[in-house]
């Protein structure tokens, strides 16, 4: 009976993120596919045509996976963070607050409205790079499938526990702009980690976004600068230790209870 | 059974304000219950804590017999919450409001539906339905969080400052509203600042300041313990002077030509003093209290209690 219950309740969260984000479509799904879209002229048809391959593959094809990649991570990301902060900010979480919802369903049901956002966005960004590759195959669906739920997961995870610290809205774009832009942009989304000299290539693996790009990139294309079951482990550890941060927040209540 | 206990409930807030210094209370199954008191006195802490939204520091509470800490989830599907300021998403329309909610108490959605119009119809929302709630009215979206925490029909109703900033009809009405829900089954715990809502609506109240309860029991012992009254005289005379009457044994206040303010002592009856107004020729043209009965416990009660405290530092 309690799990009956819980899946209402999940349910519930899950179609409520999802009307939201899908309400303000012009704010959520509009935006991922114009700048793609840039990215795609910019660098793919301009100045891509100029670099020529990049890993046995002509330098457009090489960048579609990590920039959809790039949608997915920033998607899940702010849908979650904004979404729970503006919970917090309405104080509208204290009508998951005072039911019987338990944590796990709540971190699902946010996590849920994250990934559908991210899996929408994906879809339009790939539809968008049909209009400047030839030929988009797919050497690995499972990894590929497998790669960007897990993402999405993590990153929607990262969502929540900034909204659960922040205390303004400034505080939900510091990080986007501060961490994951970086770690993007230097997560071999443009370049193969190979092409960086010594000491920077070791660096650049301790980047975790490197990880998700380059397994959703062998999904797509089958190369990759990292051992895939690696990638996917380290995505899987980060799932896992994220999770428990938020569980823990949360059932303590930090942010959200006095 | 209790629909809900309280014994010993503490809660020291981070900084060290102490908010509740160990308050026991209990409210019985279908009772209409007024828990009153100040700006601060610990009214929303208590109720915060029954519906956990705050975490005590120390103290027991059940509701309907459920702990809060070993049986939390089935004493939330006791309670419906209605809190003092809105806290709905402005953004998404009335019904989804209510249906959601319904949700997180794990009712179905179709179900959820079929109360929501139930529910709305009854608070005159259905036609609002499909309205976004920040183009409700402040009165609507009192009404609109009554329904929200009624959907998934809870024994226990608590509502903190319910018709706050609600015009005087739309009180009344959702007055009656209340009372009929009571008669239906539902108990139900108000904190008012309306002493007059306390008064009406309530057979029992407990009035709690600076953290403690000075006084637990019910309205009409509670009434009977006043002593003094003071009533408002409009007065008129033929020649239409300022009428300065003169009243033996009691105390009065002229407040402008023809009204007069006289404080009554319970074993002195209002008799004697028409009796000496009719002998100096003047007419009592209208009476009323000066204040709400309860007001003027609440006020002495209060202001007892604060005198029988020591003082800070002594």
């Amino acid at each position: 009976m309690a799990s009956s219950y819980s899946a209402i309740a999940l349910k519930t969260i899950w179609i409520k993120e999802c009307t939201r984000f899908l309400r303000i479509w012009v704010q959520t799904l509009v935006p991922p596919a114009i700048t793609m879209t840039l990215y795609f002229i910019i660098f793919g048809s301009i100045v891509g045509e100029r670099i020529g391959d990049m890993s046995g593959r002509p330098y457009m094809e090489f960048i579609v996976p990590g920039l959809i990649m790039m949608s997915v991570i920033t998607n899940s990301y702010s849908n979650v963070a904004s979404s729970f902060f503006s919970a917090k900010f309405q104080r509208n979480i204290e009508e998951m607050l005072v039911a019987p919802v338990s944590t796990p369903v709540i971190i699902a049901g946010y996590v849920g409205g994250g990934l559908a956002r991210a899996l929408i966005v994906a879809v339009i960004v790939t539809l968008v790079s049909f209009a400047f590759v030839e030929n988009v195959s797919i050497n690995h669906a499972g990894i590929l499938v497998l790669t960007v739920i897990l993402t999405s997961t993590l990153f929607s995870l990262a969502g929540l526990i900034n909204a659960v610290y922040a205390k303004t809205f400034d505080d939900i774009s510091i990080v986007p702009t501060f961490v994951l832009t970086p770690l993007t942009y230097l997560g071999g989304v443009f370049f193969s980690v190979s092409l960086l000299p010594g000491i920077w290539e070791t660096v650049a693996r301790f980047n975790p976004i490197l990880y998700m790009v380059n397994a959703f990139r062998y999904g797509f294309l089958g190369v990759s600068d990292v051992d895939v079951g690696v990638a996917l482990g380290v995505i899987i550890v980060f799932n896992l230790a994220f999770f428990a941060t938020a569980y823990t927040l949360l059932q303590r209540g930090v942010g959200i209870r006095s | 059974m209790k629909a809900l206990s309280i014994k010993n409930l503490r809660k020291t807030y981070k900084g060290g304000f102490e908010a509740l210094k160990g308050i026991d209370l209990e409210v019985a199954e279908g009772d209409f219950f007024a828990l009153l008191g100040p700006n601060g006195a610990g009214k929303s802490t208590t109720i915060g804590i029954i519906s956990s939204l705050v975490n005590k520091t120390s103290g027991e509470v059940s509701v309907f017999g459920y702990d809060l800490d070993t049986q939390l989830v089935e004493l939330k599907r006791q309670i419906g919450l209605v809190p003092q300021e809105f806290n709905f998403n402005q953004f998404e329309t009335v019904r989804q409001i209510v249906v959601n909610q319904a949700g997180y108490y794990g009712v179905p959605r179709e179900v959820a539906h079929e109360r929501a119009e139930h529910y709305l119809k009854q608070l005159g929302l259905w036609d609002k339905r499909d309205a976004a709630a920040r183009m409700l009215s402040g009165g609507m979206k009192r009404r609109l969080m009554i329904a929200r925490a009624l959907l998934h029909e809870p024994r226990l109703l608590i509502l903190d400052e319910p018709t706050a900033g609600v015009d005087i009809e739309l009180r009344r009405s959702m007055w009656d509203y209340l009372i009929e829900i009571n008669k239906q089954g539902i108990t139900i715990i108000l904190t008012t600042h309306y002493l007059e809502e306390a008064e009406t609506l309530c057979r029992n109240i407990a009035i709690i300041d600076q953290g403690a309860i000075v006084e637990n029991t019910s309205v009409k012992r509670l009434l009977t313990t006043l002593n003094r009254e003071t009533f408002v005289l409009d007065m008129s005379r033929n020649d239409e002077q300022r009428i300065e009457p003169q009243l033996e044994g009691f105390t009065m206040r002229q407040t402008d030509d023809h009204t007069i303010e006289v404080d009554v002592e319970k074993s002195q009856g209002l008799n004697k003093v028409f009796e000496q107004l009719s002998a100096q020729d003047i007419k009592v043209i209208s009476m009323r209290n000066k204040a709400n009965r309860l007001e003027e416990l609440f006020v002495d009660l209060v202001e007892r209690g604060r005198a029988n405290k020591p003082a800070a530092g002594a």
